[in-house]
């Protein structure tokens, strides 16, 4: 098998700048788990469908497995492992923490990117528009329900900043 | 002695890991990365049944960066599985399912591995293919396994052909009671194969060192179940293989030992290096396991003012390839298709058959999905057959505290009815929705649930650390339910401590006390119990280590929260868990260390009452009873159906962690709502046509209402740890059934009997094609 063609890659994740050297098809994902071992983004189906995989490029909610990490040199990427810093994102994590929003875990990185997504647009959200938010993300254990339920209560306090 | 303040147990604390899952630091086996580790792949057969006529892995072998590559050939045959040997690690002379792993690779990247596996060249003989139940069981049918008479049963369970296994339950004279009966409603209730669909596919870590001892990390149930196969399959001693388990991101029955964990064990020993496996989702979909299609016969009758009389039913199962749990889904559904009714009269037939698919397994309510649609559908046929209200008819007729369930087990505490009581309570405290629109109809449907919980053996230990802080260790693994909370709870209040005191170790084969599974909603009741004398164990050697020290005698001595033991009546004499734990290492008595086992064993089936032959378990559990409730909204024209509220009524026994146990409720109906309405595996020509989140119908956020209401009965059990019961599996069971049952309410009876009830087939249950209406 002959080596595949890398190309160098400067990554701005998480505020910082990052080298890495990669093949011109390799996914934003792969790079994030494999080169950079920010393994909080999860594959979980690798077609861009359940969501595990989300982070915000340029501050939107996007499919880490179906971008093409070498086309992504100008754009500013956070993952899970950056917005936990956020102070939108720690008062989403905390929120599905304490609203037992939690279960097998494996969705809760995605849920949590694309509810800070939508807090930071929005300061108090309504039910469809949470609602909306999440549709691109499965959860296959809490049916839903206590995500919903812990967003509204976020909501319903303003997330305030 | 016990702590009046703390009140752990009954608290909704938060996951102990929840902050790591929800901020991405919590590490799943994909995640893990050992030194020199290399990356495995599969080859998988692309027929449902042929001979393997050869297996070249020259070519494979040949690539640069390739450490390791096997295929059946390489083992000897050594046939495992739970209740018939028929399996092997790799396919072996032939193949029985499209999907089936017929040869792997270890190499020094993901990219070689797959490219690898892609140059090895199998030739095959394709075999006429079993499709289907009828296929399997006619006259001149293929033989899936044509040396069945060969391999080794659990028990006797009349195999022949493609048949595995056989159940038979029945009490009173049922073709006799036919002619008591005023109404009798018959029908045939068929059920798909679902997927399970966990978020994180199955995957695994094994690592061999020099000498030949295996370090595994699996995304599984139970770590003891995957050392117990991996040793049967690879003929090791289990001296040899430790298991641990990382976090799994989702299980419900899928993540069971498979030949999975041997595969990677197997590359691991041959490279003499780790080597990581983690399933794609399509190779996830296609190898692992599914819910088990089933096709149900049933017959009930009642008298006209109600009282049911007779109920007979014969169950199909298609167990796919390998007989896998099939004996025991089989077997529980037989045992659940009674219902929790006084039927005096009952006949029921279970078969599983052999196929060329996919093979089934457990999945979360074990065969309890199917019985209970086709069973509960049919009370409410039975009612509009009557013109009883449905709700009315199941009050007549079910069993009550002290009966008997179908085998001759007594029930106790059975709450069926208080829960029922509690579920129409809230359905009618329910504010009205406002009017459908325009060719829309509404309907409220119900169902009963009952299942057990329990099951085999279970055990914990509880040391005392030095600083006065516990460490529990059980065996159990938290597929995401929260038992590692739950159990802590337990342990916390039992010795007065706060919950940050009690750590819960991670399930290592090497260190973790035996326990069977994560499954039949065990692990708050059976390892609840373990925790729980495993914790009062602890507690009588520190009030002995205590009196030691104060001098004074176990009965002036009692336990005070904060994990302190003084003596009664002198508020300064005390001494902490800390001074004891130190004591104990350093000066008298040794380590302080409380432990606990358990197995279930209680009353076998009663033959006075019943006879029951080829029952695939030895002992069960405990029974436990529920009732749920839909509101659906069917569109006439497109038939359909969406769930506009539900509610789901469950007897825990005692919620020990109350968000917990609404959190299962809730996963477990918006599973069965997916079962119910949208998730399919479809199979053409033996092969899996949908094996892709976006081709199989997982329900997403806006499939499901924000409204699905659990309702909490707290009726304890004597033997649970403060009364505690399982409710993990139940809340799956009623959906469909409730479902159906409302859509016959909005329309004059008709219903479909057939899942998932897609537009497609509710329009034709509400608007039947002509000719057979």
């Amino acid at each position: 098998m002959t080596q595949p063609e890398r190309l160098p890659v400067a990554l701005m994740v998480n505020g910082e700048t990052q080298e890495v050297l990669i093949e011109a098809e390799a996914t934003l994902l792969s790079v994030l788990r494999e080169h950079l071992q920010l393994t909080g983004s999860k594959r979980g189906c690798n077609q861009g469908v359940c969501g595990a995989c989300t982070v915000l490029i340029d501050g939107r909610a996007g499919r880490s497995c179906l971008a093409l990490a070498a086309t992504l040199a100008e754009a500013e990427i956070t993952t899970i492992e950056g917005i936990r810093d956020d102070p939108v994102g720690a008062r989403v994590i905390a929120a599905l923490v304490e609203g037992a929003a939690v279960q097998c875990g494996f969705c809760t990185p995605g849920m949590v990117i694309a509810l800070t997504e939508l807090l930071r647009a929005k300061d108090r959200p309504d039910l469809a528009e949470i609602r909306d938010a999440l549709s691109g993300n499965l959860c296959r254990c809490t049916g839903y329900q206590k995500i919903v339920a812990a967003a509204l209560t976020l909501a319903s306090n303003g997330h305030g900043e | 002695m016990a702590n009046e303040i703390m009140k752990i147990v009954g608290a909704s604390l938060p996951r102990l890991e929840g902050m790591d899952k929800a901020s991405g630091s919590a590490v799943y086996v994909e995640d893990l990365y050992r030194p020199g580790m290399l990356h495995g792949a599969l080859l998988l057969s692309p027929h449902p049944h042929a001979r393997i006529v050869s297996c070249d892995t020259s070519r494979a072998a040949a690539l640069p960066g390739v450490r390791a590559v096997v295929c059946g050939s390489d083992f000897p045959e050594r046939r495992v599985g739970v209740f018939v040997k028929d399996e092997v690690i790799l396919a072996q002379g032939k193949v029985r399912y499209a999907g089936e792993p017929v040869a792997a690779v270890a190499a020094r990247s993901l990219a070689i591995a797959r490219a690898a596996a892609a140059l090895i060249v199998v030739e095959y003989e394709p075999l006429p293919a079993v499709l289907s139940i009828d296929q399997a069981l006619a006259a001149n049918a293929p033989l899936v396994h044509e040396n069945l008479e060969r391999y080794v049963f659990r028990m006797p369970a009349r195999a022949r052909r493609n048949i595995i296994w056989e159940v038979d339950l029945a009490q009173g004279d049922v073709d006799a009671a036919w002619a008591q009966c005023d109404a009798i409603v018959e029908g045939i209730y068929e059920t798909q194969a679902q997927y399970h669909a966990y978020l994180e596919t199955n995957g695994v870590l094994a690592e061999a060192d020099q000498s030949g001892n295996l370090t595994v990390w699996a995304s599984c149930q139970s770590v003891h179940h995957v050392q117990t196969r991996i040793a049967e399959e690879l003929g090791l001693p289990m001296s040899k293989i430790r298991v641990a388990v990382p976090r799994v991101g989702g299980a419900f029955g899928g993540k069971h030992a498979s030949n999975l964990h041997s595969i990677a064990a197997a590359l691991a020993l041959k490279a003499k290096a780790p080597v990581k496996l983690v399933l794609t989702r399509t190779e996830d979909f296609e190898m692992q396991r599914s819910r088990h299609p089933v096709r149900i016969h049933l017959r009930t009758g009642a008298r006209s003012d109600g009282t049911i009389l007779a109920r007979e039913a014969r169950l199909l199962f298609d167990g796919g390839a390998y007989a896998d749990e099939s004996p025991a889904v089989m077997s529980f559904a037989s045992l659940m298709v009674r219902g929790c009714y006084r039927i005096p009269h009952v006949r029921v037939h279970g078969t599983a058959v052999y196929t060329n698919k996919l093979r089934a397994g457990s999945f979360r309510a074990f065969g309890n999905p199917q019985a209970t649609f086709a069973g509960e559908s049919q009370i409410d046929e039975l009612a509009l057959k009557l013109g009883i209200d449905p709700v009315a008819l199941r009050r007549k007729n079910l069993m009550q505290d002290g009966d008997y369930w179908i085998g001759g087990h007594r029930v106790a505490v059975c709450s069926a009815g208080r829960c029922l009581d509690r579920l129409i309570e809230s359905v009618r405290a329910a504010p009205p929705l406002p009017p459908p629109r325009r060719e829309r109809r509404r309907g409220i449907g119900y169902s009963m649930l009952a299942s057990i919980c329990g099951l085999m053996g279970t055990s914990a230990s509880v040391h005392l650390r030095g600083d006065g802080t516990v460490a529990l260790s059980t065996g159990v693994v938290d597929i995401g339910q929260g038992s590692d909370t739950t159990l802590a709870q337990i342990c916390a209040e039992l010795l007065g401590l706060p919950i940050e005191s009690v750590s819960y170790g991670a399930p290592d084969t090497a260190v973790s006390p035996y326990n069977w599974k994560t499954a039949a909603s065990r692990s708050t009741y059976m390892t609840g119990r373990a925790v729980a004398g495993g914790s009062n164990h602890l507690k009588e050697q520190i009030l002995r280590h205590a009196a030691d020290m104060l001098e004074s005698a176990e009965a002036d001595l009692e336990f005070r929260s904060g994990g302190r033991v003084g003596v009664v009546g002198v508020p300064g004499r005390e001494l902490s868990f800390a001074q004891i734990a130190q004591h104990s290492l350093y000066v008298a008595g040794g380590p302080i260390i409380g432990v606990s086992g358990l197995v279930f064993d209680g009353p076998p089936f009663d033959p006075k009452r019943a006879t029951v032959e080829r029952f695939a378990f030895d002992n069960l559990g405990v029974y436990i009873f529920g009732a749920q409730a839909v509101e659906v909204e069917v569109d006439e024209a497109t038939g359909q159906v969406a769930v506009l509220r539900a509610w789901s009524a469950h007897d825990v026994g005692r919620a020990i962690n109350p968000a917990s146990v609404e959190g299962q409720i809730q996963g477990a109906f918006v599973q069965g709502l997916g079962y119910a309405l949208t998730e399919e595996m479809v199979w053409n020509d033996g092969r899996l046509i949908n094996p892709s989140l976006a081709e199989y119908a997982v329900p997403g956020i806006e499939d499901v209402p924000f409204g699905v209401h659990p309702i909490i009965l707290e009726e304890p059990e004597p033997t649970g740890p403060f009364g505690a019961k399982g409710v993990g599996e139940p809340a799956l069971s009623g959906v469909a059934a409730a479902i159906a049952n409302a859509i016959a309410q909005a329309f004059n009876g008709a219903r479909p009997r057939r899942l998932p009830m897609t537009p497609e087939r509710v329009l034709d249950a509400i608007e039947p094609p002509a000719g057979q209406a």
